[in-house]
């Protein structure tokens, strides 16, 4: 199917996409599940009574969002005219990584290009689209229950849209023992918003770790509004990581929302390697017993480009452990931005909570922004939370030049002492190898 | 022609614009080995400082001559690439900086210097082995962050083994007998030792006549107030063992 052409006179971003949902409800948009229709419905209602977010919403204080939605990109609701060949991919696989491939094409699975494998018992792993229909009831009880698009404009709008993305579900005391890997392309000729759609479901005991990576091929404009659902069940293990390339044309906002059961564990890293603006959104609510969360970060900022990294530790429930560390190198005239809010509620007694934020300034133009918060109700709790942001010690730099390495050189392994333990909480171990790779160009190059 | 010449040389703190060097000559041959002495805060460490290319300091007159090439305009790295080495006072703990990558880079960066190709992963290994077993220094180390966590005596037998690394032409120890127990003393000495050369040379920094027992000076400098103020031979320490200071203070003052 080709692109729907949109004959759209609305002229506000807000109106035009509005006006865009009306005319195409009856058309691509229309699934067989009666339930998603009503909360995609629910949804643009709620993301035209809420309008783009302005640099007055707390929320979104350093971050212009409305200034790059307002550049007019291009809803995306066709189906993919795949231009993007296996050699495309191949460069985005995580090298030596076994793994059940996905493959996303413009934010809609591509079959031929996957390469998902054999699952262990009652796994699935599939397109959204069609689990929404072959797994509707499963698929019910957990989509949009965790990424909420009540005060989200951004969740209201990836909702209103909701096509394809990817479906994991992994059934009781099922451990799949090989990585997912969700390989993310966009490949268009004009400039488009496109809104992937993921939801991932753990099933008491279960286990499942996923990696993903992305890129846009061609020089059209994209922006990028994913939305992750995360349904952490009781006893489970979720990993999921993240590497963001280096892509001046792609503005992404990227929201994961994970909602954790009793005794379960949940681990996500974002590996930001620039990108003109990325706005990672993370929210992670410990609504189980003794559960363990961790949220880290690397952000690697040149050129002009903005990396936002909003996070949010949401403890509902006693005994419980979290943990997270987002570090950041800003050079050139790059911006950096991290706000990370810890939310300790009444009942949540016995809470080890820890947030730190580290950044290394290396030019006099890059910026770091950083606003840690601790929301606490509860008496028994231990949180701490700090950010530096600073310039690289000169003696340490001084001492390597002293035996010969250039003050480059130098530079890069400092800097790669520095990200190193954001490397070292990948438990994918293919990833992090390739991971120290990348940032050792990256910060040779520097 | 002398591998190092220094005449009237001047530095003062960048910062502050405060003269610490005022006016030093010295001059060392290959193969020779110069011990200097003086009193806490004379300005040692900050001669050796200006020699490796430390920025804090601006050198306000004189010159540096190494093999005849001006020392002052070339950037510290080039000097390491070129064979000047210093031995830090205190090294600095690099947390996350794996020593064998670094060390690896050190010596690639010599190695690209003299045209030569970079070193295999077998030759490399084998060299950090021989030479830690020359310092007496655990190859365990050699798997850990740079000093990260070393103690003081641990972290200057790191820094003569990568002096007998990267073989430099001219090394200038900065007090790394300090904080050595007798054994790791003779070990550090006896390594120093094994390293003279006819084509290399050793500007020794020292407080305690003990070390020069041991590496033996073909000649011993007084510092005192940025300036050498007296040069002798090796009984020169050994007068300032037996006498300290106070008499060289007189006699600079009345030789003025
Ligand atoms: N970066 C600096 N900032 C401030 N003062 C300095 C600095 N470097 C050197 N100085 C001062 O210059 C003087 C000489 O210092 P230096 O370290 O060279 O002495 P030294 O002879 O090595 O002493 P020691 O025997 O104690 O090691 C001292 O008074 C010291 O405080
Ligand atoms: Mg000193």
């Amino acid at each position: 199917m080709s692109l729907p052409t949109l004959v759209n006179t609305a002229t506000d971003t807000v109106s035009r996409y509005v006006e865009a949902f009306k005319m195409h409800e009856g058309q691509v948009l229309n699934g067989s599940n009666a339930q998603v229709q009503g909360t995609r419905r629910a949804a643009i209602e709620r993301f035209e009574t809420l309008g783009l977010p302005t640099p007055k919403a707390e929320a979104w204080k350093y971050t212009p969002i409305a200034r790059y939605l307002n550049r007019g990109y291009n809803l995306f609701l066709g189906q993919p005219e795949t231009s993007v060949s296996a050699r495309d991919v191949q460069e985005l696989l995580v090298p030596d990584l076994d793994a059940h491939v996905v493959v996303l094409v413009n934010g809609r699975f591509d079959a031929s290009l996957s390469d998902i494998g054999a699952l262990p018992k009652g796994v699935i792993v599939t397109n959204l689209a069609k689990a929404a229909e072959a797994n509707a009831a499963l698929f019910n009880a957990h989509f949009s229950q965790y990424a909420s698009f009540e005060n989200d404009a951004l969740v209201a709008l990836n909702t209103a849209f909701v096509q394809d993305g990817l479906f994991i579900h992994v059934p009781k005391n099922t451990v799949v023992e090989k990585p997912v890997h969700l390989v993310s392309l966009i490949a268009a000729n004009e400039d488009l918003l496109v809104q992937p759609r993921h939801l991932i479901i753990a099933d008491e005991g279960s286990r499942v770790k996923l990696a993903q990576s992305a890129r846009a091929l061609g020089g059209t404009k994209t922006f990028v509004n994913t939305v992750t659902e995360v349904a952490v069940g009781r006893n489970a293990h979720v990993d999921l990581y993240e590497v963001q390339d280096d892509e001046p044309n792609v503005v992404q906002v990227n929201g994961v929302h994970t909602h954790q059961e009793d005794d379960s564990h949940f681990r996500t890293s974002f590996f930001t390697f620039g990108g003109e603006m990325v706005r990672n959104n993370v929210t992670i609510v410990a609504d189980g017993r003794n559960d363990e969360s961790h949220m880290y970060g690397l952000f690697l900022g040149h050129g002009k480009s903005h990396i936002d990294n909003h996070t949010y530790m949401d403890h509902a429930q006693p005994d419980c452990f979290s943990n997270e560390l987002f570090k950041g190198v800003l050079s050139d005239q790059s911006t950096g931005v991290f706000n990370g809010k810890i939310m300790v509620r009444q009942d949540a007694q016995r809470i080890n909570a820890y947030q730190s934020n580290k950044s290394v300034v290396v030019s006099d133009s890059a910026q770091m922004y950083a606003k840690p918060e601790l929301e606490i109700y509860a008496d028994d709790v231990r949180c701490s939370h700090g950010a530096t942001s600073g310039q690289l010690d000169q003696e340490g730099i001084f001492y390597l030049r002293s035996r010969g390495l250039t003050e480059q050189q130098a530079r890069g392994l400092m800097l790669t002492a520095f990200a190193r333990d954001v490397v070292e909480t990948v438990q994918i171990e293919s990833l992090q190898v390739w991971l120290d790779q990348r940032l050792l160009d990256y910060f040779r190059r520097l | 022609m002398a591998l190092l010449d220094i005449k009237n040389l001047r530095a003062s703190l960048e910062e502050s614009g405060l003269e610490i060097l005022k006016g030093v000559d010295l001059t060392v041959n290959p193969g020779e080995v110069h011990a200097i002495m003086g009193p806490n805060g004379s300005g040692k460490s900050t001669l050796a400082s200006v020699l490796a290319g430390r920025e804090d300091y601006e050198v306000t007159e004189g010159s540096v001559a190494y093999h005849g090439e001006d020392l002052l305009e070339m950037e510290p790295d080039e000097r390491a690439r070129d064979g000047v080495f210093l031995a830090f006072q205190y090294p600095v703990e690099l947390p996350g900086v794996s020593q064998m990558n670094f060390l690896k880079e050190a010596i690639n960066a010599q190695r690209e210097h003299r045209g030569e190709e970079e070193i295999s992963a077998g030759v490399f290994l084998k060299l950090m082995r021989e030479k830690a077993a020359l310092v007496n220094l655990d190859p365990a180390f050699l798997r850990r962050s740079v000093n990260e966590g070393f103690s003081g005596g641990e972290k200057k037998r790191n820094e003569i083994f990568q002096l007998a690394l990267l073989e430099p032409r001219l090394a200038i120890l900065d007090e790394t007998d300090s904080g050595l127990d007798i054994d790791a003393l003779r070990i550090v000495a006896d390594g120093v030792n094994k390293l003279r050369a006819a084509d290399r040379a050793f500007v020794v920094i020292t407080h305690y006549q003990r070390l020069l027992d041991y590496i033996v000076p073909d000649k011993v400098h007084v510092m005192v107030d940025g300036r050498i103020v007296m040069s002798g031979d090796k009984d020169l320490a050994l007068k300032l063992e037996d006498q300290g200071y106070d008499w060289i203070r007189e006699e600079s003052v009345a030789a003025v």
